[in-house]
């Protein structure tokens, strides 16, 4: 799996009309299999490089290619479908939904990819992240750190070639922060899935094959 | 995991505000049902798939009256006929049977109508192609009574019972000292048969107190012929005479009032005639039409076809009410889909997240409408079907009631072909509920709701 980014422009329009750059990126890339850490303060356009890489959001101008797939180019049904089989997401916020038990929201994260959602590889990969003992309790019956752990089971649930992780240790404690990260890059190894994880800390960093910045790459108006 | 069972696990979620959006549903189907299965047995009581005979004789009044008497005891029986009118029909070579009933009475316990008629009444079908069925014994002895299947159950009356009779009504105080005895029991019919005591017509007139005055029966029947014939000039010379010898007689017997003797014929008088005539179908309608013209122009009498004034009654009062609560019902469950609709549209606003979450886990925009729209299909189907149980678990607690203050019986597992419309009548209601919600999680913006 690799990841390549070219000429991706995105802007937002303000309130009063004007063009608020954010993606400003010539060139990017993350290759098979690779660790990547991409850190950036908040409003550097970290999460909308996320989107756009998903295919959530649409460029102003630019190709995003995943696989020699130029996901840009798709229709959105398409990109919807290429991002149920083929990417992992992981929140900030973890974004379980709350009506359905931890078992039951890593079985989701299959159900859109149009195969049958596998209960034994969901109840695995619950156990792999040390929550076998919590299959059945909802969101809101488990801690933060859980949360977060159920959120990593759900992005890996269907098999994807690449993972991408926002900021997945900005609401947990610090014990917790190594435990996920720990967990996230681990998974990712056993399973060959590329990883970039996009955060404003550098604290994380040690454990990730790369380290960049998202400045180095992204100069939105030409800054930097 | 399919999209129903998403859909379920959101209802669950807001477990509250949707049992009371299902509720709405169920309330509205409920009472859907309830007018559905109420007309439906109306319109078979009251109809001629449920009377057996062409024509019901009684004296001249109200048509509707004279049927509700006759045929469905739910009113006092006032005027009556002459006996003999009855032989005269009975004898006329047009008419197939010919039976009498005389009304008035009620069974002290339970308040039961009593039908004083002949043996022949149970061999005439009650209804087109169906015949009483009974255990025991026909009516042969004066007092010999045959009751319905509701009256056996209610008063647990088995053949050998033996009961009394209040006069006039079941308010009345007085008791009459005759005791008849139960010799047959009649199988359900589901018509006012089933709520009937029926006795011989002889132990009828043989009741103290049943016999009239009689001059006021010898000026009624001059009342009733207005044209009368030298026969009948004779009878009436004859009955005075009988009358005569009769109190002569009594005048040595004071103190027998309470003899039972056998009545004589002139003394007899019936509350009304139920005939069926001779001929196919269409000879049947026509003598029908000759028989109720030749009454109504030489009597004081009419012949009423049991159909017509109940399907006016049907038309004017029944079928109105029905369509008032048609309407009403067709309010209830717009304004339980309008109740799904803002129940599921305010829910959107909180919801705009999840279905964010699962448009960025690769859902499509179709997926989260059909979600959305799935979630007002089991409201509503759920709603449905918890409706069609209460209706009829209403109409089978309320049916024994009914029963009791109005007569009208009502079959506790009555079902109404109409009711296999609910079904896609809700699927239709749903889907249009569940558009507009179902458009807004599809236009949900998943960037901007995720990072909100």
């Amino acid at each position: 799996m690799s990841l390549l980014l070219e000429n991706i422009r995105k802007s937002y329009r303000e309130p009063g009309g004007q063009e608020l750059p954010i993606l400003d990126i010539d060139y990017f890339n993350v290759k098979e299999a690779e660790q990547m850490i991409l850190v950036g303060p908040s409003g550097s356009g970290k999460t909308t490089l996320l989107n756009v890489i998903a295919g959530i959001t649409v460029p102003d101008s630019g190709r995003v290619l995943i696989d020699g797939v130029e996901v840009t180019s798709l229709s959105e049904a398409a990109r919807d479908r290429f991002r149920a089989e083929r990417l992992g997401f992981i929140f900030q916020m973890f974004n379980l939904l709350p009506a359905f038990s931890a078992l039951e929201n890593v079985l989701l994260g299959m159900s859109f990819s149009g195969e049958k959602a596998d209960r034994d590889r969901a109840g695995q990969l619950l156990e792999r992240v040390d929550l076998g003992h919590r299959l059945h309790h909802r969101p809101s019956q488990l801690s933060v750190g859980e949360q977060q752990r159920v959120a990593v089971a759900r992005a890996l649930a269907k098999r994807p070639s690449l993972l991408l992780a926002d900021e997945p240790t900005a609401n947990v404690d610090i014990a917790n922060q190594k435990i996920i990260l720990d967990l996230i890059c681990e998974t990712c190894s056993e399973n060959q899935v590329a990883l970039l994880l996009v955060t404003h800390t550098l604290e994380v960093a040690a454990q990730f094959d790369r380290v960049e910045r998202l400045i180095d790459f992204n100069k939105p108006g030409g800054s930097a | 995991m399919s999209l129903l069972s998403i859909a379920y696990k959101s209802i669950r979620q807001r477990a509250l505000a949707s049992s009371l959006t299902a509720l709405s549903v169920a309330l509205g189907v409920a009472l859907m049902v309830i007018v559905l299965v109420s007309y439906g047995i109306v319109d078979r009581m009251f109809s001629q798939r449920s009377i057996g005979y062409d024509l019901i004789v009684g004296p001249k009044g109200s048509e509707l009256e004279l049927v509700l008497n006759t045929v469905y005891r739910v009113r006092k029986a006032s005027w009556k006929l002459p006996y003999q009118f009855y032989l005269d029909l009975r004898d006329d070579s047009r008419i197939a049977e010919a039976i009498p009933v005389a009304l008035g009475d009620f069974t002290e316990e339970g308040g039961f109508p009593i039908v004083g008629t002949i043996p022949r009444y149970f061999v005439v079908e009650y209804a087109p192609g169906r015949k009483f069925q009974r255990k025991g014994k026909d009516l042969r002895r004066p007092f010999d009574a045959i009751i319905g299947s509701r009256v056996a159950r209610q008063n647990q009356w088995e053949i050998g019972a033996k009961f009394t009779l209040v006069h006039g009504g079941a308010k009345s105080e007085h008791v009459h000292d005759e005791e008849f005895e139960v010799v047959g029991i009649l199988k359900r019919t589901g018509t006012p048969n089933d709520r009937t005591v029926f006795v011989h017509l002889d132990g009828f007139f043989m009741i103290a107190g049943h016999e009239e005055d009689p001059e006021d029966i010898i000026s009624r029947m001059i009342k009733f012929y207005p044209d009368p014939t030298d026969e009948l000039r004779e009878l009436m010379a004859n009955i005075r005479r009988e009358v005569e010898e009769e109190s002569a007689n009594q005048s040595k017997h004071e103190h027998d009032d309470h003899h039972h003797h056998c009545v004589p014929t002139w003394r007899k008088e019936v509350t009304a005639i139920l005939l069926t005539v001779k001929g196919d179908m269409f000879g049947r309608v026509k003598r029908s039409i000759d028989l109720t013209r030749e009454l109504k122009e030489g009597f004081q009498a009419q012949a009423v076809n049991p159909i017509v004034p109940m399907r006016d009654l049907m038309e004017i009062v029944v079928k109105n009410v029905s369509i008032v609560l048609g309407v009403m019902t067709i309010f209830i469950i717009i304004v339980a889909g309008v109740s799904i609709f803002v129940s599921i549209y305010n829910s959107m606003a909180d919801r705009r997240k999840e279905i964010a979450i699962m448009r960025a886990l690769g859902a499509r925009r179709q997926t989260v409408f059909y979600i959305v729209l799935a979630e007002s299909t089991l409201l509503c189907i759920g709603g449905g079907l918890v409706g069609v149980v209460l209706g009829h678990g209403l109409v089978f607690l309320a049916a024994p009631l009914v029963e009791l203050q109005s007569g009208i019986l009502i079959n506790p597992f009555a079902f109404d072909i109409k009711e296999l419309v609910l079904l896609p009548s809700l699927i239709v209601l749903a889907s249009l509920v569940g558009f507009i919600p179902g458009l807004t999680a599809y236009w949900t913006d998943v960037a901007k709701t995720i990072s909100d």
